[in-house]
């Protein structure tokens, strides 16, 4: 199953605002790799190579931590209280 | 002078949040907990197996209301290579027999419930809210700021209880950023299947008994990463957690993993004809003993995953979460007694985890995360020579078994080489002496 079809199961209370960013947009036109493009589990972070810029889909965020600890340039903070993912089970 | 608002402030309502809290309410101390979701357990995930005992002795016979899938009544460990399956495990009616040993659980339902217990011994529950940063007088913790308007709140002491993705102990310098060595990222799917087949799928005699697997071996190359699958009443629960570092290194999308796992031969009949009902993920602190930060700071105490106390080899963590927080309220009990919360006196709560099974056990394995990540071929080379050699003993073709057994050996030398192996064992047996 793709990933995009898995967060249609999940539950979500979206903000209008992004809890996610980069701190640093230029760094991610040189990064070797782009880690957060394949580590998030929910597929956030894609790279657009026509506007060589990096998009963040933070809606779909399950809120790990996993990016934060991967790349220091990405500046994340919880979504404000309430918000973000409502699990059934967990 | 400034007034506290609560004796006592718990941040984050996961297991070792709420046991904290249901200690102190009982005592009748005035303690709010913190919690950024809608309920407790709304954002919180785990395999899950939890053991009974710690939370049983807070709350006697707790299982005969919680809850639970189902009790756990065989737990066993699977090896997989690309297209074998080694097995070994333990089935004992002795696990079947109350008050039972663990059960499988869905953490959005049990916390709920447990926070209920937590409010009944009245304790507050301030859902909806997350703690920003901590407020200090001088060097001393007296409070926390919120992310609600006016939403400064002030106590004797801070419990941080905020799972992983702790702030709090960073913002007092007690540990610096974890990093991608001491985690692993967790993803797990809950996967529906009527109750008989998962019975006879697994060979257990009603809905109530359950099996727990744990996966790993060189099917997931040379990754540090544990796979698992759980009977829930309806479902099953299945997923796998690697290290990060891990994943970086050989650039793995999580969930390509764990579509890996669920297409393994041993796996698929099991879940076949299942329908997906919910997909999470969520880190696990594996870095173990050396990775934990300092516990206490003046009017401040660290518990649970915010401690990095999980036993990843024994998937023990929820249960640790809720000693943790058992002794750190039992701590402020004995403080609030002489009336003083500066370090020397919470200290006595790093003590109490030391002569407890807690930090006993993650001492016995202290130097396991640092071995796996020096010898990561510790986890996919044995159980791949294991594989191999049970596939030759049980494989006839008329090749005499004396020989079958030089072959073996000769593999052995070839592949991982003989002094290797008694440099390998030297070493696992070192580290955990
Ligand atoms: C995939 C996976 C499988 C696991 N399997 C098992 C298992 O089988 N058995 C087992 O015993 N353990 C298992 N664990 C480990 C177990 O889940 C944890 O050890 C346990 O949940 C830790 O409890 P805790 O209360 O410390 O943290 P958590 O359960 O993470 O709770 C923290 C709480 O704090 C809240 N919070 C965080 N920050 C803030 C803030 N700033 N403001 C307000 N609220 C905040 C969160 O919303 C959350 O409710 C597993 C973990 C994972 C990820
Ligand atoms: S966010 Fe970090 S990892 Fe992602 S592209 Fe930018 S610099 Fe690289
Ligand atoms: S926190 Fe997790 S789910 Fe959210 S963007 Fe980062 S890696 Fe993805």
């Amino acid at each position: 199953m793709r990933i995009e079809d898995k967060l249609y199961l999940i539950g979500y209370n979206i903000d209008e605002e992004s809890h996610l960013g980069v701190s640093d947009p230029n760094e991610c036109k040189r990064c070797q790799g782009r880690p957060c493009t394949y580590i998030c589990p929910a597929g956030v972070y894609s790279y657009d190579d026509e506007e060589d810029k990096l998009s963040i889909n933070y809606d779909a965020c399950v809120e790990c931590g996993t990016c934060r600890i991967v790349c220091s340039y990405i500046t994340w903070r919880y979504p404000r209280g309430g918000f973000g993912v409502q699990y059934k089970f967990g | 002078m400034r007034k506290n608002d609560f004796d006592v402030i718990i941040v984050g309502a996961g297991p070792a949040g709420l046991a904290a809290g249901y200690v102190l309410a009982k005592e009748g101390i005035n303690v709010a907990i913190i919690e950024r979701g809608i309920f407790p357990g709304s954002k919180n995930v785990m395999g899950g197996i939890f053991y009974r005992s710690s939370l049983d002795d807070l709350i006697p016979d707790f299982y005969k209301e919680a809850p639970l899938e189902r009790h756990i009544v065989e737990q066993k460990i699977w090896l997989l290579s690309d297209d074998s399956m080694f097995s070994v495990g333990l089935k004992s009616e002795k696990y079947n027999a109350e008050p039972y040993n663990c059960f499988s659980v869905f953490r959005a339902k049990f916390d709920k419930w447990f926070a209920k217990k937590v409010l009944d011994a009245s304790a507050m529950i301030i859902n909806e809210t997350v703690v920003k940063e901590l407020i200090l007088d001088k060097e001393k913790v007296v409070g926390v700021r919120t992310d609600r308007p006016n939403g400064d709140l002030y106590s004797d002491v801070v419990i941080s209880a905020e799972g992983v993705n702790s702030f709090l102990p960073k913002y007092l310098g007690l540990r610096r950023e974890i990093n991608t060595n001491n985690v692993a990222l967790g993803v797990k799917e809950v996967i529906e299947l009527p109750d008989k087949v998962i019975n006879d799928r697994f060979g257990v005699s009603n809905s109530s008994e359950g099996v727990a697997i744990e996966i790993t071996g060189p099917y997931f190359k040379e990754m540090r990463a544990m796979g698992f699958v759980y009977t829930n009443r309806n479902s099953l629960s299945i997923g796998i957690g690697a290290v990060i570092e891990d994943l970086v290194r050989l650039k793995i999308n999580p969930n390509d993993l764990l579509e890996t796992l669920k297409g393994h031969p041993a796996i698929k009949p099991l879940i076949s004809g299942s329908e997906t009902k919910e997909y999470m993920a969520h880190m696990i602190p594996e870095g173990g003993y050396y990775s934990m930060p300092k516990l206490y700071y003046d009017g401040f105490m660290v518990v649970g995953d915010a401690a990095m106390l999980v036993n990843s080899i024994h998937r023990e963590g929820a249960n640790l979460a809720i000693e943790s927080g058992k002794f750190a309220a039992k701590t402020y009990i004995e403080a609030r007694k002489i009336g003083d919360f500066s370090q020397r006196t919470l200290s006595a709560y790093q003590k109490k985890l030391e002569e407890s099974f807690v930090l006993k056990d993650l001492k016995t394995y202290r130097n396991l995360p640092k071995l796996l990540e020096e010898k990561k071929y510790l986890i996919s080379k044995y159980p791949k020579f294991l594989i191999d050699a049970m596939y030759e003993i049980y494989n006839v073709d008329r090749v005499s078994k004396s020989d079958k057994i030089k072959l073996i050996l000769n593999k052995a030398k070839k592949e991982i080489g003989y002094f290797n192996i008694i440099k390998d064992i030297f070493s696992v047996w070192r580290n955990f002496k």
